[in-house]
């Protein structure tokens, strides 16, 4: 599981904080503060995997990190991740904040906190590695930002529009894996199906 | 609801006056992209040109200010609540308290345009937690958006759902989700898996009914919902494998289709079909086929072509090889398989890419016990990583050497971990690594000096972090010594001579766990050393009391090492000094202590008897009753002083007192006081510093206590076993300088390895030769033509130090083996005196007996011990026998001695005619019990078990029957520690000898440890015939197996009611046929064992126990069809058991 991921940059700023357990105000600020401390130590060229030690309360956690330019990203997970899947996740999560922001940088996370958050929910939930395909997480974004559009057109629009906004589905969103027989089967459990 | 849009967008127009609406995120980039008026950004603006973290705390609390007042003002709009939640985020992000916005976060997300609600939604999963009341009230918005048409909607409902949701309310959002996965979009599907998951993690009993839909989500024609559900699974296998081992065809299936790119090309990631999923599917396989040969067999293929496919030079290519090297070495051993991960586990050590390599060391560390070798050949890189500048490669290298210790390579390996530890500044990393070098210097220790030396050092550098076990271990080692007491001697005396070195040195700051080790040993062992004027020691210890650094705790045990020195000098000028001095010292603890000091050292004879030399290992007698205070009780009570009340009788006549307003007087405050006098008399620093005058007692119950309770981490070396005679230990001596030899040899072959042939050698610079020779120094000893024990761990003929155990030899008495030597002394005052005992030393007479019969030629040296009394009570034996039958059970119960139930002989005579029908002992066929089932077969072995349910455990009784036509001998039962369930004594049983045909049986009582509705208790059996056999069983336990019946009163059940705090209600429809609350009751008295405590019209109250104590209490009310549960428990996991399985009786019923 996952259990929390941080993003901040080389001063140790905040830009993205979410915890996956809940732990107490004070506790978050002091785990990201020693996170910082203990990646700030690293050079770039050692590994990116850093034990945190009794930081979350037990010995199994372990910081999986990647630094681009101006930001690190952290992920802070316990043994049943493999190190570098997630080291690969991060890549994935930041290539996809790439696409939606088109070269994305720290401004970006600053001022569309609401929106990196909503990209990373499509990633990570509660914790769990949900998606992992990026044109499928940039199709849910680019299909719900259309919706924030539309909404905002319709907003000076006459009230009757209201309830069509309310009623907006999001798009068909084609995912190719229904085609013939292409699909996973499963032959012992078919009593199910 | 639509009205309230309808509102809030009449009023938008106003606002996009002010608001630049056209913010969308593909502007262009950088500042461009922020619009010029946004609140947020002026705000991130202003904090970013500040300077101090003082100014930004003034600006944030401002803004939280502005922000407070505005989202509280009626007239703000839904649209700039948003804006609002957004800068609150913020202001939470950087680590500032914004409470008062929660509700408007909730407010928001019920009542916003999608948006807004997305808003709402986020910020209410980032604010709140689990068991947040203001949680409560997003339910209903929940439940309304997972009905809605609006996909969207429901999306968001169903990602807030599996982020944070409260425990209780489940029942109310379930069956909504539950047809979500019927929903024709896939996105759906897995976003209600999700959520599925999240409720099996935080209450995996209520959704236990639909581990179907489980399947149905693992065979979803879409893979995202698939690779979704393997979450769940993942789960529920990493909690008990054997349950699902049927699915593992379907995990295989799977991973091959993936494996052989079924998947659309979408999933690919860098050209790796779903390398996420392959990750988790090998996760699943390994725990399925650990320890499983069949299972195992399945995967071969799957995990073959996995690694084959898996050649493209990537990150994620690596991320899988490595999980296929851990399943492989998790899974039953294929050797094919395992050279080809041995392989790949070269290809990461050698790797360039450093988190290669650090995988790469982890995966060694890994399969180090089952191949050594594989380190032999891999011993130059591991050698440079201990020099590598990374921390993290170097500590788990240290980990990896740590694991191939032995007594050859103890020295550099622990001088290595003491260099890292002297580095190492993180409080964890010494922890942990203080712990280790203290385990293997105790386990290989060459000789005293090494042994006190790296100790000190730890003590040392460790500081005050280490854990409080390694200097209880260390002084409990020094206390009760080895096999010879000419060695133990020593080596305290050499331990007292260092310290008195240390303390030598002027200003140096030792840790105050260090300074307590010091100051016992010196307490204990200083009149050892006879060249050391024992004045000096004290002037030594007074210093010490006067430095400023120096904790009250440890002047305590200093002072405590002052007393007993001075019990054995005549007198001495010192602690005449120190008595003045601290009896005006204005810590109380300190002039207590030294007043005692003063008063005991009048009297030389007392101080000499209470603290004798070299006793702390001694058992004392303590007079717990107190009756020496008899007569001083009684003259108090005379005097008018309140009896004594016990705490619950006081706390209940509080509690009463509470309730109402007191109208007596007051009485005489005489009473009281004397009371509360006798109170702190007895809790003062009497009680304290007694404990610190006999410190070596006190340690040493510190010890036991520690040696029963938190063992689990240390290895046990001294255990029962610990003592052995002379003459075994001579001949580990012997063998010492053998291995030794053995060893020098293979340091020399070992520390060629096969890439540097000689003509290379020349060449080799004078680093490489230094690396080599570390090399030589540190893998000596491993290997399979090692000629010593391949892992350092299990040979303990070099082990130095071994505990002698004073304590276990008396309890051992009572075990089989001891009775037979000490039989023929002991056996006499047992009969007599001790009750309990009695039946249990018949037993052992029985099995002795038998034996006897049947092996007159092989035992008759065992026999010689039995001659008496066989003679003596044969005729009576089977009388007493018979009688025992009635008293059995309750025997069980109170015994903490090992069960040992000899059938008796008829019995056994009978059971060999009608040959391998297990049946249950005469004594056990009344109680409750279930049938006798199969467990398991072999050719020679059949395994059964039966559940006897006691009135204060469950019985496991084990039936092993012998096929064979010749006896076994010495069949071993072992029980593996399983997470849920707790075997009272030992989790082994040995069968000395299984006669042919013929059945015998074991008995252990088990207690449920954790709560869970099901769970499995495995263990093996091994037994020798030609050659050493061994398989394994398992025993299915319900929760049921542990709930007993309590019986209380209707007034008891109301106290307990109100004193327990974790409830769970629940609403169940009646089957029409019984529809009264009296046919209910019935049914769950007689399925579910509980007891009917009254019935009082249409509510009936019951109540139950877990055993061994854990009540569960519950009220049921019958209403229009409906039967209303309602549990209450001390211990929340309880209820939600029961609730289970009252649905499950009542749909039954």
């Amino acid at each position: 599981m996952i259990n929390a991921i941080l993003v901040f940059n080389n001063h140790g700023k905040p830009r993205l904080v979410r915890f996956y357990q809940h732990l107490a105000e004070e506790v978050q600020q002091q785990i990201v503060r020693e996170v910082f401390h203990l990646v700030l130590k690293r050079d770039d060229h050692i590994c990116n995997f850093l034990e945190c030690g009794s930081l979350f309360g037990g010995s199994d956690y372990k910081l999986i990190y990647r630094h681009y330019a101006t930001l690190y990203f952290v992920f802070c997970v316990d043994s049943s991740e493999s190190e570098l899947g997630i080291l690969d996740l991060i890549q994935v999560f930041v290539e996809t904040l790439d696409k939606c922001f088109e070269n994305v940088c720290e401004l970006d996370l600053i001022f569309h906190m609401d929106k990196v958050h909503h990209i990373l929910q499509e990633m990570v939930i509660g914790g769990m590695v949900l998606e992992t395909n990026m044109n499928e997480i940039v199709a849910q974004v680019e299909a719900q930002s259309k919706l924030e559009k539309a909404e905002g057109g319709l907003s000076a629009a006459p009230s009757r529009a209201v309830s069509a906004v309310k009623n907006i589905n999001l798009p068909e969103i084609p995912r190719n894996i229904n085609i013939g027989d292409i699909n996973i089967k499963v032959p012992n459990l078919s009593q199910f199906m | 609801m639509s009205d309230v849009v309808e509102r809030t967008l009449s009023v938008l127009p106003g606002l996009l006056g002010q608001h630049d609406p056209g913010a969308g995120p593909a502007g262009a980039g950088g500042h461009g992209r922020v619009s010029s008026t946004s609140r947020l950004g002026s705000l991130i603006r202003s904090i970013t040109a500040l300077t101090s973290k003082h100014e930004e705390e003034k600006l944030i609390q401002q803004e939280l200010t502005s922000l407070k007042a505005t989202v509280s003002a009626p007239t703000t709009t839904l649209r700039l609540m948003k804006e609002c939640m957004v800068r609150l985020i913020y202001c939470e992000m950087l680590g500032y308290e914004s409470s008062f916005g929660y509700i408007h976060a909730i407010k928001l997300a019920q009542q916003g345009n999608l948006l807004e609600k997305r808003v709402g939604y986020l910020a209410v999963s980032l604010f709140l937690h689990e068991n947040h009341e203001l949680l409560l009230l997003l339910v209903n918005t929940v439940v309304k958006d997972l009905q809605s048409t609006n996909l969207v909607e429901v999306c968001m409902a169903l990602t807030v759902v599996s982020q944070i949701f409260p425990r209780e309310m489940i029942p109310a959002v379930l069956p909504l989700i539950e047809d979500k996965l019927q929903h024709s979009k896939e996105i759906i599907r897995r976003k209600a898996v999700q959520a599925l998951y999240k409720f099996y993690v935080i209450a995996p009993n209520q959704v236990q009914h639909i581990h179907d839909k489980f399947r149905k989500a693992l065979c979803d024609r879409d893979a995202g919902v698939m690779a979704a559900s393997l979450h769940i699974y993942l789960q529920m296998i990493k909690e008990n494998s054997s349950g699902y081992k049927d699915l593992t065809g379907s995990f295989v299936t799977i991973l091959k289709q993936v494996v052989g790119g079924k998947l659309p090309v979408d999933f690919n990631y860098h050209s790796v079909p779903a390398p996420w999923l392959q990750i988790q599917l090998l996760r699943i396989l390994g725990l399925l086929g650990k320890d499983d040969q069949r299972t195992s067999e399945l995967m071969y293929d799957v995990l073959d072509e996995s690694l084959r496919r898996a050649e493209i030079n990537h990150n994620i290519t690596y991320a899988i090889l490595f999980e296929c090297v851990q399943t492989i070495y998790t899974i039953y051993p294929k050797s094919e398989l395992l050279e080809k991960a041995a392989k790949c586990i070269g290809k990461f050590v050698l790797s360039p890419k450093i988190n290669l390599k650090y995988l790469g060391l982890k995966a060694l560390t890994y399969v180090i016990q089952q191949d050594p070798n594989l380190a032999l050949q891999h011993q130059m890189t591991i050698i440079e990583c201990l020099d590598h500048p990374d921390p993290i490669i170097k500590r788990e290298t240290l980990e990896l050497l740590y694991r191939i210790t032995n007594g050859q390579n103890v020295i550099v390996i622990v001088q290595k971990m003491l260099d890292y530890l002297r580095e190492s500044k993180e409080e964890y990393a010494i922890i942990n690594l203080a712990g280790k070098i203290a385990e293997l210097a105790e386990k290989y220790a060459p000789d005293n000096e090494w042994f006190i030396q790296t100790m000190n050092s730890v003590f040392s550098v460790g500081g005050d972090v280490v854990h409080p076990d390694i200097p209880n271990n260390f002084l409990r080692l020094l206390a009760e010594g080895f096999d010879d007491g000419k060695e133990d001697n020593q080596l305290r005396m050499y331990a007292v001579q260092s310290y008195l070195t240390l303390l030598e040195e002027e200003d140096a700051l030792y840790p105050q766990k260090f300074l307590q080790v010091m100051s016992w040993v010196l307490g204990e062992y200083s009149s050892l050393v006879t060249n050391v004027d024992p004045e000096v020691i004290l002037t030594k210890l007074h210093s010490l009391l006067k430095k400023t650094f120096v904790t009250s705790e440890t002047k305590a045990w200093i002072m405590a090492a002052v007393t007993k020195i001075a019990s054995h000098t005549s007198c001495s000028k010192t602690v005449d000094k120190l008595i003045q001095e601290f009896s005006n010292s204005l810590d109380t603890c300190m002039r207590q202590h030294a007043f005692e000091l003063k008063h005991l050292y009048e009297d030389k004879a007392l101080m000499k008897n209470l603290l004798p030399f070299d006793a702390s290992c001694n058992d004392m007698v303590v007079d717990a009753s107190l009756s020496f205070l008899d007569e001083f009780v009684a003259e108090g009570l005379g005097r008018g002083a309140a009896p004594y009340k016990p705490h619950h009788q006081r706390q209940e006549e509080k509690l009463s007192q509470e309730k109402a307003l007191n109208f007596e007087p007051y009485g005489l405050s005489f009473a009281s006081s004397v009371s509360s006098c006798g109170v702190t008399g007895r809790q003062s620093p009497t009680g304290l510093s007694f404990g610190s005058d006999m410190s070596g007692n006190s340690a040493e119950t510190g010890h036991k206590e520690t040696n029963t309770l938190k063992l689990e981490g240390v290895r046990k070396l001294w255990g029962k076993e610990g003592y052995l005679p002379k003459k075994e230990n001579k001949v580990g001596k012997e063998n010492e300088p053998q291995t030794v030899s053995c060893g020098g040899l293979l340091a020399v072959q070992v520390g060629d390895p096969p890439a540097l042939q000689s003509d290379q050698v020349a060449s080799l610079s004078e680093e490489d030769k230094e690396k080599q020779q570390l090399a030589s120094t540190l893998f000596i000893g491993l290997g399979s033509n090692a000629g010593v024990s391949l892992m350092g761990k299990t040979d303990t003929a070099t082990q130095k130090f071994k505990r002698k155990s004073k304590i276990n030899e008396t309890q051992n008495s009572e075990e089989a083996t001891d009775f037979q030597d000490s039989a023929a002394s002991d056996f006499g005052p047992l009969l007599d005196t001790i009750p309990i005992n009695v039946e249990d030393c018949e037993g052992n007479i029985d099995t002795g007996l038998r034996k006897a019969s049947l092996h007159s030629s092989d035992t008759v040296e065992d026999n010689l011990a039995f001659e008496t009394p066989q003679s003596l009570r044969k005729s009576g034996l089977n009388d007493r026998l018979s009688d025992n039958t009635l008293s059995q059970s309750s025997l069980f119960a109170d015994s903490n001695i090992e069960i040992f139930q000899p059938s008796p002989s008829a019995h056994c005579e009978s059971a060999s005619k009608t040959l391998l029908a297990p049946s249950l002992p005469e004594e056990l066929e009344d109680l409750p019990h279930s049938e006798v089932v199969e467990l398991c077969q072999s050719d020679a072995l059949a395994l059964y078990s039966c559940k006897v349910w006691t009135d204060d455990s469950l019985l496991l009784t084990v039936f092993v029957s012998n096929k064979t036509t010749s006896a076994l001998n010495a069949v071993n039962l072992l029980f593996e520690e399983a997470e849920h369930f707790q075997i009272l004594e030992s989790p082994t049983y040995q069968f000395p000898v299984i006669e042919a045909q013929s059945v015998e049986h074991c008995q252990k009582c088990v207690w449920m440890h954790k709560i869970c509705t099901q769970g499995v208790l495995s263990g093996s059996v091994n037994y020798q015939s030609e050659m050493e056999s061994h398989f394994e069983f398992s025993i299915t336990l319900s929760l049921m197996d542990f709930i007993r019946p309590m019986e209380m009163t209707t007034e008891d059940f109301g106290k307990l009611w109100l004193s327990l705090s974790n409830d769970v209600k629940q609403n169940i429809k009646m089957s029409s046929s019984e529809g009264s609350l009296s046919a209910a009751l019935n049914t769950l008295q007689q399925k579910l064992k509980l007891h009917i405590v009254d019935v009082i019209g249409n509510e009936g109250i019951l109540a139950c126990q877990l055993l061994p104590s854990v009540p569960c209490l519950l009220h049921c009310r019958t209403h229009s069809g409906m039967l209303a549960l309602w549990f209450r428990s001390p211990c929340s996991a309880l209820p939600d058991g029961l609730l289970y399985q009252c649905q499950k009786v009542m749909e039954e019923s």
